[in-house]
């Protein structure tokens, strides 16, 4: 009977809080969903389906697509980057092994809103990058590094590599080498030996990191925001949008339940795949 | 073995994308130049301007900042280390609900998290502002000061609270004089990691604040967008980013200190 007193005072604290603050809040919003905006910028009374047909408009099935498509880009140039940086580092020993650890993520410590402004202060049309790559002749006059799809990409490869390299990392370095020079004795070329050995050895590794990418990369809002053009949007902007914007709540629910149902979809494949490894191991 | 050099090759190319932008705010923040399109000389004014009278806008947001940052973090410490001995301890159905549920605020992408609890206090007639933000930071920061308490009792020798029971010590003297100071270096970083997250969230705070509620990130942000005062973002983002750095490297201290100890 004490145990399950003790039990109950250490959990109850945290998980109310979390149940007030953070179930509770997902269950309006999927409730909010269904109710009508009201005049003056609240959620009205009654129930309605209009904040779901407007998904149909023809607006926001192309806003889902770019989200899902950006994120799934950068999902792969996260592993292509992080896979040889796993591997190198997977090899180190001691000392260098931690050195270029460190060096890979001290970037990251640094506050997100400034890593992008980074970004856009150094590809600024008037900036020192754009006026230099004109005066060599590399881009037209007319060319800007800024405000497109391309930048949108590039800057959200950087702010999610992290979360690729760490659980690849973990990987290797539980990953025994000498597998990899039995491959190339019995002949398999070094390509092969990467690919058949190298990449199934780590495979929960890379599953952790695409899951790890991709959800957050699918809630992006900030990116696109501020080194994206008005064509690179992302379903986050549109939240944003209806939220502060022109002040729709029910229409921001809407699309909040369809980003959270297109997040659930990479959850469930990497628990389901996740478990369905743990009972048969490779 | 002939080895390729293509992964070392990667990984330098990697190196020097990582860290060309940071390096460039950095520089910038001395360079005397309004636009950063060429470098006319070394000076310290656009620090000095960061005092002016002008921006006591950029102090105030600060101090918010970290009022919230310091609040939610020692809120959290608690929440977090009476969550992670639940966890610990107990291997229950509950613990298995409790388990999902700590992970999950740190899995969902924070957008989602900012627009729920923007729409439960809209529902619920709560005014955005100071109070509001203090929620949500804590809602998120409890489940990550959880897991790292978590790591610290998974290398934690039980049999010390075994021998302090058998030496005669109450319940409450164990856990005071024997748990809490085991789980201590854990805790201080959990903290400091609810810290710098804090201190670091832009999109749900950006969700949940009110009127007159702007805290720093939300100020850069917004200079960021207009393109006003560039040359003050750099300074502003380079005094930031020096102290990150200590606090992160202080944090990493204390886990690793900790790490050494127990081997």
């Amino acid at each position: 009977m004490i145990r399950r007193k003790n039990e109950a005072i250490l959990t109850a604290p945290t998980l109310l809080w979390l149940i007030l603050f953070f179930v509770v809040p997902s269950i309006a919003m999927v409730v909010i969903s269904f109710r009508p905006a009201s005049m003056y910028g609240g959620v009205g009374e009654g129930w309605t389906l209009d904040a779901w047909r407007a998904l149909g408009n023809p607006n926001y099935p192309v806003i889902l697509w770019r989200t899902v498509w950006l994120s799934l880009v950068t999902t792969l140039i996260c592993l292509a980057l992080a896979l040889p940086i796993a591997f190198v580092l997977g090899k180190m020993q001691g000392k260098w092994r931690a050195i270029l650890l460190m060096i890979v993520i001290v970037p990251f410590w640094t506050n997100f809103v400034i890593r992008v402004a980074a970004w856009r202060i150094l590809l600024h049309p008037e900036g020192m990058l754009r006026q230099g790559l004109i005066s060599l002749g590399i881009i037209g006059p007319d060319t800007l590094l800024l405000y497109n799809e391309g930048a949108v990409l590039m800057v959200m490869v950087y702010t999610y590599l992290p979360f690729a390299i760490l659980p690849l990392y973990a990987a290797a370095e539980r990953f025994d080498y000498s597998l990899l020079e039995a491959a190339r004795d019995l002949g398999a070329s070094g390509f092969t030996a990467v690919t058949r050995v190298f990449i199934p050895g780590i495979s929960r590794g890379l599953l952790t990191a695409m899951a790890l990418v991709l959800i957050p990369a699918l809630g992006s809002y900030v990116i696109p925001d501020l080194v994206g053009g008005p064509g690179d949007e992302m379903i986050g902007n549109k939240i944003a949008q209806r939220t502060l914007g022109d002040r729709n709540l029910p229409q921001a629910a809407t699309l909040s339940v369809a980003l959270l149902v297109i997040t659930l979809i990479p959850m469930i494949v990497v628990y389901y795949l996740n478990r369905r490894e743990r009972t048969h191991p490779a | 073995m002939k080895s390729s050099r293509l992964p070392a090759i990667v990984f330098a190319l990697v190196v020097v994308f990582l860290y060309v932008p940071i390096l460039f705010l950095v520089v910038n923040s001395f360079n005397e130049a309004r636009f950063s399109s060429t470098w006319t000389g070394f000076t310290l004014k656009w620090y000095a301007a960061l005092f002016d009278p002008r921006n006591r806008d950029l102090w105030e947001a600060t101090q918010r900042t970290l009022l919230i940052a310091i609040s939610s973090s020692a809120v959290s410490m608690v929440l977090g280390t009476l969550s992670a001995c639940a966890l610990h301890w107990y291997r229950t159905k509950l613990q298995r609900l409790n388990y999902g549920m700590i992970y999950l605020p740190i899995i969902i992408p924070d957008l989602l998290m900012g627009i729920s609890l923007l729409l439960f206090f809209v529902a619920l007639g709560v005014t955005l502002g100071t109070m509001t933000i203090l929620i949500a930071h804590i809602t998120f920061c409890a489940s990550f000061v959880t897991v790292v308490v978590l790591g610290r009792l998974q290398g934690f020798d039980e049999s010390v609270i075994a021998a302090a029971r058998d030496l005669g010590a109450t319940r409450w003297v164990a856990i005071r004089r024997v748990i809490l100071p085991l789980l201590a270096p854990g805790i201080v970083a959990g903290g400091l990691l609810s810290f710098t997250l804090s201190v670091d969230d832009y999109v749900i705070t950006f969700f949940v604040t009110g009127p007159g509620s702007t805290t720093l990130p939300l100020k850069i942000y917004s200079m960021v967008k207009h393109s006003t005062e560039l040359p003050l973002i750099n300074a502003i983002s380079t005094i930031f980013l020096v102290v990150t750095f200590l606090i992160v490297w202080w944090s990493q201290k204390l886990t690793r200190d900790q790490t050494a100890k127990s081997h």
